[in-house]
């Protein structure tokens, strides 16, 4: 099924006799394998509206992300929170689009100064598993008229209705950037200095380390800054000083190159084309290297971190389950075959209370349990 | 403004409930006696009140969950309060309520400067959050006028926001993690330290979600290290079109102020009679303020100040000192108390694309005319929250019926350029009338239909947020 309307979505939801397969440009399979007939949303495409003087965009769930970022970047502008390209990682084609990008709640490095996806969502239209077509949010910034469904949409990957159109916080693009590489620090360095960055009123806008399985031989450490050009220039300088005693710092300034690097952290490139599961970790930044000291000792056999420790990329062997007992945070299976996605949880399990509340928001929004059934629990 | 008429049976077992609200809390922490439920009457919606049946102040997560076991057994609605400055009547009491306050839980439980976090009880004033981590040269970034008084509970609530938000977000946006008492008196975590909560996003559904979800009794924050300085520059135009491309030309040329805040004639004049702050009198005024280093500072008003110039200002004052910039500031600040100087005022909330600037602020002007009362626009213009405050004269028979109906239509004109009725201080009972103009039927239907889950009885300040005949069923049921 291929809604072009909102509408026909809604007839489509509301005549269907079993459970949907909700797909943007299906590229992010991640999650419990669905049965059940795809409804793709790739048709449903475009820019609704776009103010770039009030830095707010609205778009159709279904238009390509990199339409989303053609459209802004002619303005000078884009979507702040740095969407994660999956396709790389997963093994995937086509084209993502902008509804599995808020679906999945996806963010980048600059998730640590700019906030994520659902930050940036200022409203959603979505139709429910009943195909009513609802709305929450709106197309201004600030808004706090009735409960924010926005947020409980970003994340709900499809299971609690499916996004029709979505709307968006922009920023401007600064004119430049530098990049501060550390190289040779072990883990637990290179989570103090990255630490110390971000602590600094220095704006650190990306802290990425790769371990040296990741980047032949050296482990490589990067602090990223945006902004004017002067202004970037003068907090080089200040982090470099602050940083002096974790090694020596070189400083990058060419955009082109930065873009390039950042956009390998963002996909997790190190691991492309690397046979094995990918788990992603989220917890406190400062445990992020103490994460990564169990992940090996479970048999990881690479890991990147970013957010300043604070998400641990692990590439591991294929079928283990790699969720530690105790885990202060939350680990979520990224990459590995049907059946280890059947076996085991993909997302952390929830304790009995707001499983409860997850199970009775599904049984609200979708009652008949058509969308996506299983995906999320 | 109606509120359902309270429950007989539930003000009938008022010696029941009291009796057993002391068998688990100190007795100093249950308030029954009528002289003293008094003061908890209102919230900063004055126009509005009434004495609650009882007023409870717990000191603990346990406690909270004492009272609401025992209140949801008894089946008495439950409204919870943090510092009571809600402009919406968010904390007003029914008379078949307990008030359940949080104000004795103001610990701070845990700083972290490495990991950027502070946990707290949500007593807390919002003040005090930053006051907790300056000596480390960090802040708290939500930063509402009332932050000297306002708890992080009714931020959390309201999903407040502040002058600076713009570039910081509002309360939503810095906030990692909450401990909720549900009405049934159980527990939950939701999110914490680290930046992602896993499953679907219950954080940023609770907040915002005015006290109806459950109670808020600790709050883990981000927290932020401070700037190495800040200035504004002060611009007035003889026109607000003009004060709008402004803002949109600052916008658009890459620059993020950390605030942009617009003021009107009528608000200058009263400011100017009132603080003194030595502003022009024009038709528009703005305050832009942006943050760095200096020289990081001098490049930012660089680009701002050009702007500024090539639209013709009245007036273009840049602040050489900290001194200069709290003169600049004075007037801005002290704006709501220079209004109620001149007279009883209520202050709006709503919220427009930032294009409709001048249209809003013409149809404004014209139904003041039309409606024989004063208005004058304080705004947010960085992210279109407009703060229309309309004077009128409480003790005029008709005023505040005159002044809520011209309010009302300013909000429905909010809705219809694309805007919404609330941009910061919640629907509480003042804008509940009007979720209608907003929303469809069904848009309500499935925000009451997330109340359900959390709350199935509707005992937590249940006559809130949603118009009573769309909520009348679930009430009653
Ligand atoms: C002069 C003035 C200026 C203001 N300026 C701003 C501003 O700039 N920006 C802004 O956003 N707001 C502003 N406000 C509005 C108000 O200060 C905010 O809404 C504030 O967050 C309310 O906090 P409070 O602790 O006083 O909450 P209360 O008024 O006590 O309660 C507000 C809501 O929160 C709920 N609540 C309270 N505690 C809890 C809890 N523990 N768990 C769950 N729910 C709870 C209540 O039921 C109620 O619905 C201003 C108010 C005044 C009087």
């Amino acid at each position: 099924m291929e809604p072009v309307s909102e509408s026909e979505l809604s007839e489509m939801i509301a005549g269907a006799d079993g459970p949907l397969r909700v797909v943007g440009g299906g590229t992010r399979p991640v999650g419990r394998p669905v049965e059940g007939a795809t409804l793709a949303l790739t048709r449903l495409s475009g820019v609704v509206d776009y103010e770039p003087g009030a830095l707010t965009l609205v778009v159709k769930a279904g238009t390509p992300v990199a339409e989303v970022e053609r459209v802004l970047a002619a303005e000078g502008q884009r979507l702040p929170f740095e969407p994660m390209d999956h396709r790389g990682l997963l093994g995937t084609k086509g084209a993502p689009t902008i509804g599995g990008v808020v679906a999945a709640n996806v963010s980048g490095p600059r998730r640590i100064q700019a906030g994520a996806c659902r930050d940036h969502l200022l409203g959603v239209r979505f139709v429910d598993g009943t195909g009513r077509i609802l709305k929450n949010g709106g197309r201004v910034m600030k808004n706090v008229t009735g409960y924010d469904l926005v947020k409980l949409m970003a994340g709900s990957r499809g299971t609690l209705g499916v996004l029709s159109e979505v709307s968006f916080k922009v920023l401007p693009e600064p004119p430049a950037a530098a990049v501060l590489h550390l190289g040779g620090l072990d883990e637990t360095r290179a989570g103090e200095a990255m630490c110390a960055a971000i602590r600094s009123p220095f704006e650190v806008t990306g802290a990425a380390h790769l371990s040296e399985e990741t980047s032949s031989g050296t482990s490589k450490t990067l602090i990223r800054i945006e902004g004017f050009d002067a202004s970037v220039s003068y907090r080089a300088g200040r982090l470099a000083d602050l940083l002096a005693d974790f090694g020596e710092v070189t400083i990058e300034r060419d955009k082109a190159e930065i873009a390039r690097d950042w956009r390998a952290l963002r996909d997790v490139a190190a691991f492309h084309g690397r046979a094995g599961d990918v788990w992603r970790y989220s917890v406190r930044p400062t445990q992020g290297a103490t994460l990564g000291a169990l992940l090996r000792a479970m048999g990881a056999r690479a890991l990147q971190y970013d957010w300043g420790g604070g998400l641990v990329w692990a590439l591991v062997p294929e079928g283990a389950d790699m969720r530690p007992d105790r885990l202060d945070g939350h680990a979520t299976l990224i990459r590995a075959d049907e059946e280890t996605r059947t076996r085991l949880p993909v997302f952390q399990p929830e304790v009995p209370p707001i499983q409860k509340i997850s199970q009775a928001l599904r049984d609200r929004f979708d009652p008949r349990g058509i969308l996506n059934p299983g995906l999320m629990g | 403004m109606d509120m359902p008429a309270p429950d007989i049976d539930v003000i009938g077992k008022k010696s029941q409930l009291i009796s057993r609200l002391l068998e688990t809390l100190p007795n100093d922490a249950v308030i029954h006696e009528e002289v003293e439920t008094r003061a908890y009457e209102c919230d900063a919606l004055t126009a509005y009140r009434c004495a609650p049946l009882a007023v409870v102040l717990p000191s603990s997560t346990q406690e909270v969950s004492d009272i609401l076991r025992i209140c949801h057994e008894m089946g008495v609605p439950v409204v919870p309060r943090g510092a009571g400055t809600s402009l919406a009547g968010g904390a007003l009491p029914t008379a078949d309520s307990v008030i359940l306050g949080v104000a004795r839980m103001t610990e701070v439980l845990e700083t972290d400067y490495d990991d950027r976090f502070i946990r707290v009880q949500t007593g807390r004033t919002n003040l005090s959050v930053t006051g907790a981590v300056e000596e480390e040269d960090f802040f708290y970034a939500p930063d509402p006028s009332s932050q000297l008084a306002c708890a992080i509970a009714g931020n959390i609530a309201m999903n407040s926001g502040g002058a600076h938000c713009l570039k910081y977000g509002v309360t939503t946006n810095n906030l990692l993690g909450v401990t909720m008492v549900m009405m049934n008196g159980e527990v939950i975590e939701i999110g914490g330290a680290h930046l992602d909560a896993g499953g679907y996003d219950l954080l940023g559904l609770i907040c915002g979600s005015e006290g109806q979800l459950g109670v808020v009794t600790e709050a883990t924050l981000r927290i932020l290290r401070k700037p190495e300085g800040a200035r504004p520059v002060l611009m007035g135009y003889d026109s607000s079109e003009v004060a709008g491309e402004v803002v949109s030309d600052i916008i658009r040329a890459g620059v993020l102020p950390v605030a942009i805040e617009f003021m009107d004639r009528p608000c200058i004049r009263a400011t100017e009679a009132f603080a003194h702050a030595g502003y022009p009198d024009c038709e528009a005024l703005l305050i832009v303020e942006v943050e760095g280093s200096d020289a990081e500072i001098d490049e930012q008003l660089g680009v701002i100040l050009a702007i500024a110039r090539r639209h013709n200002p009245v007036e273009l004052r840049e602040s050489r000192s900290p001194e200069e910039s709290a003169r600049i500031w004075l007037g801005r600040k002290s704006a709501f108390g220079a209004m109620g100087q001149i007279n009883d005022y209520m202050c709006l909330d709503g919220t427009i694309p930032v294009s409709q600037l001048p249209h809003v602020l013409r149809r404004i002007g014209e139904m003041s005319k039309d409606y024989g009362l004063d208005v004058g626009n304080v705004f947010h213009a960085g992210d279109g929250n407009m703060h229309p405050l309309i004077l009128f004269d409480a003790n005029k028979p008709g005023d505040l019926e005159l002044c809520e109906a011209f309010g009302a239509d300013i909000l429905r004109l909010c809705v219809e350029v694309g805007g919404c009725l609330t941009g910061e201080h919640g629907v509480g009972i003042e804008k509940r009338d009007l979720m209608f103009d907003q929303f469809a039927p069904d848009d309500l239907d499935i925000q009451m239909a997330v109340k359900d889950v959390f709350d199935p009885k509707w005992l937590l300040n249940p006559a809130k947020v949603f118009p009573l005949t769309a909520s009348a069923g679930r009430r009653a049921a």
